[in-house]
């Protein structure tokens, strides 16, 4: 197979089976996950204006004062690149034009050159997770073999798409086919990792604000 | 037949001056990307000398690389480089026709052999034992082979001939081949595009009669001085790819700004050619420069690379798989969360409270 | 609407600059320092060079019109110019049809082109023998 085949292949049969296996673990693993349901709380609700659900969706995106101070890298670094992710993946008009060829919504980019500046920022910043991770003793003992797994596949799209648009490296045709193949590789891990946080946070917040405020206390 | 005078003399008795040919050669080198030096080496190796044999074959292809060679009526660069040659047999260009025209060919071939170039355009048929394209009753397969025995390099003129082209886009009905995939004991070089620009084809045989071998090639074969840049590198518009503005349909606001066509489909960064640097049409312009994005044709396989029009960031094909995969999820979700609550309502079942015996155990 | 009657409407674009032209004349400042302290000649080509609209004619401006200026017939027109800077010239060579096949700059005494090749020389030679032949004859 020479490379132009390669960039086709993964451009046509390889997303569609990226695709489908996404869909279909995410549903899956949503299904089973919600129809397990909780025991039944036979107490009493004591309700406490403004302690909900719902509001927990939102306060938990702040981090409380003392575990903020035990580890701000822990949690700057984490908004920075998440917030970075979404910025290339949502901004660059070559995405959007994927998205608009997929599902047909469009919407304005940002300059190449601020998509450029961010990737930098969040690949810096994502190598420094891994090395904080890998410092400091707490979160080496703990961390398991999915943890830096689950962390290369999220590296790679971002690496490939950077060197393919600077033309680093490799061929453009094959660094391109590299990008979307790494892809496609985290869109078919999501379900599967504890990359499905991105669809099940939601509900985990909620079900604890909903549980405290049941109790009177609003989270 | 090759012929007993030189070059020089020839162009002599054309009343072509030395300084003319020296104009048209030094043109050649830089756009080899040669030094000027080489211009004139050019000139001087050439006029001296003897114009080789050049043996044409035509197989399943359109006729386009022969247009595109042929598309002067005045003394042109193409036309200079012809005169180099002594085109024994070309189907289309000839007079001859019939069996006396295959006579003057195998007469040419035994004559020369060893030393005459083979150039090629279209694919090669291996289907239905050949039988899908032949010319005077034998197959394409087998006049290649026997004209590939003689010769002393083998050009593949097109993207048909270099890589299959449009006879191998799927479904390939025709078993068609590139050149390469037959003579594997001859060097042959691979000038693709649909068609490829004139002056690479006169450039490459220039090369080869002025340096007796041929030049240097990509992996794919192909002249490294005419396809080493993609289209992007050396494209004009690159500025605007790099800043992000993209025109979005053809005349559109981008579009008369001569902004990047990445968004309606170029094919420029996966695309090796010489379009951008070299041009068509005597320099005029090329695709881009005229508003449509590239198609890529110089890359094998590019008529089976998805729409013309669909950008390189987006499918080539349906995604079907999608509403399978739905019902397929939801499926298997619930055929487990049925499992689970099995096992749970069987755990709870075969619980057995533990008493202060067991502990004392 | 017949063939004739469809209107022509041209657009030009705004020149705009990509900075193609600062850096040719570096480039050429560099080119021609090196004719000058170790006489070695060199040409850049223009045509493969992506200008945008408006650069070409820019480049042109910046480098100014010097003492020589000659036309040659050989196959077409030939432009040889030498620029307001001595060493650095403009070529240019046409085709009988009018289409530019070759457009650089030289940076050298004398662009080849200008000179009498040796083999029309020797040819020369020939017919003014001839020539002179017929005059006696």
């Amino acid at each position: 197979m020479n490379q132009d085949q390669f960039l086709t292949w993964v451009r046509g049969p390889g997303l569609n089976i990226a695709l489908g296996v996404f869909v279909l673990g995410l549903l899956w693993r949503l299904f089973e996950i919600y129809t397990l349901g909780r025991k039944p709380d036979l107490a009493a609700p004591r309700r406490r204006p403004g302690a909900s659900g719902l509001r927990t969706m939102f306060t938990r995106s702040i981090p409380a004062q003392t575990l903020f101070k035990r580890s701000a890298l822990s949690y700057v670094a984490g908004y920075v690149f998440h917030i970075g992710l979404a910025v290339i993946v949502l901004l660059f008009a070559q995405h959007i034009r994927l998205i608009r060829s997929v599902v047909g919504l469009s919407w304005p980019a940002l300059p190449a050159p601020v998509i450029d500046a961010t990737t930098v920022v969040t690949l810096a910043t994502m190598v420094l997770i891994l090395v904080d991770r890998i410092n400091k003793p707490v979160k080496r003992f703990i961390s398991t073999f999915q943890d830096y797994a689950v962390w290369t596949v999220t590296f790679l799209p971002v690496l490939t798409g950077y060197m393919a648009n600077r033309h680093f490296l490799l061929p453009y045709t094959v660094m391109l086919a590299l990008h979307i193949l790494s892809a496609e590789l985290l869109l078919a891990c999501m379900p599967f990792t504890k990359l499905i946080h991105a669809f099940t946070l939601w509900g985990s917040r909620w079900y604890n604000g909903d549980a405290n405020a049941k109790k009177g206390v609003p989270v | 037949m090759a012929d007993q005078k030189t070059v020089g003399e020839r162009l002599a008795e054309q009343g072509v001056s030395r300084r003319a040919f020296l104009k048209f050669c030094a043109a050649l080198a830089t756009m080899m990307a040669l030094p000027p030096e080489a211009g004139r080496a050019m000139a001087e190796a050439l006029a001296q000398s003897r114009r080789p044999s050049v043996i044409w074959l035509s197989f399943q292809e359109c006729t386009g690389c022969t247009e595109s060679l042929t598309r002067s009526a005045s003394p042109t660069l193409e036309n200079m480089i012809f005169n180099m040659i002594s085109l024994d047999y070309h189907e289309t260009l000839q007079a001859a026709s019939g069996y006396g025209a295959e006579k003057s060919r195998a007469d040419a071939m035994k004559e020369n052999y060893g030393k005459y170039l083979l150039l090629v355009d279209g694919s090669v048929a291996l289907g239905q034992g050949g039988a899908y394209s032949t010319v005077a009753g034998r197959s394409n397969l087998d006049m290649l082979q026997e004209a590939a025995k003689g010769a002393a390099a083998v050009v593949a003129v097109g993207t048909c001939s270099s890589f299959g082209g449009i006879p191998a886009a799927q479904p390939n009905p025709t078993g068609a081949v590139p050149v390469t995939d037959i003579v594997k004991d001859k060097p042959v070089i691979n000038v693709s595009g649909c068609p490829p620009i004139p002056v690479v084809i006169t450039g490459v045989l220039a090369h080869y009669l002025t340096f007796g071998q041929l030049p240097a090639l990509d992996a794919l074969g192909r002249p490294t001085a005419f396809y080493g840049n993609s289209i992007h590198d050396r494209c004009y518009r690159r500025p605007f790819y790099d800043q992000g503005k993209f025109a979005k349909t053809f005349d559109d606001e981008g579009a008369r700004n001569g902004w990047c066509l990445f968004e309606l489909g170029c094919k420029g960064p996966t695309t090796h050619n010489a379009c951008a640097t070299t041009k068509w049409n005597g320099g005029t312009s090329f695709p881009i420069e005229s508003g449509h994005g590239c198609l890529g044709c110089s890359e094998p396989n590019f008529w089976d690379g998805g729409s013309f029009y669909a950008p390189l960031s987006t499918p080539t094909s349906a995604l079907s798989l999608a509403t399978d995969a739905v019902v397929a999820g939801v499926a298997v979700g619930a055929a487990v969360s049925v499992a689970n609550r099995m096992k749970k309502k069987h755990a709870k079942a075969g619980h057995e409270p533990a008493t202060v015996s067991d502990l004392k155990k | 609407m017949s063939l004739h009657n469809i209107p022509i409407k041209s657009e030009s674009v705004e020149p705009y600059s990509i900075g193609n032209p600062r850096a040719l004349l570096t480039e050429i400042a560099a080119r021609l320092e090196k004719l000058a302290k170790e006489g070695v000649a060199s040409s850049m080509d223009l045509n493969s060079l992506p200008f945008a609209p408006g650069e070409y004619d820019q480049l042109r401006v910046l480098l100014g019109d010097g003492e020589v200026n000659a036309r040659i017939d050989a196959m077409g027109a030939s432009e040889v110019m030498e620029t307001r800077y001595p060493g650095v010239w403009w070529v240019t060579h046409y085709n009988v049809e009018g289409d530019i096949i070759a457009d650089s700059i030289e940076i050298t005494e004398i662009p080849e082109i200008l000179k009498s090749q040796p083999a029309d020389i020797e040819g020369g030679l020939a017919l003014l023998q001839a020539q002179i032949h017929g005059l006696d004859a």
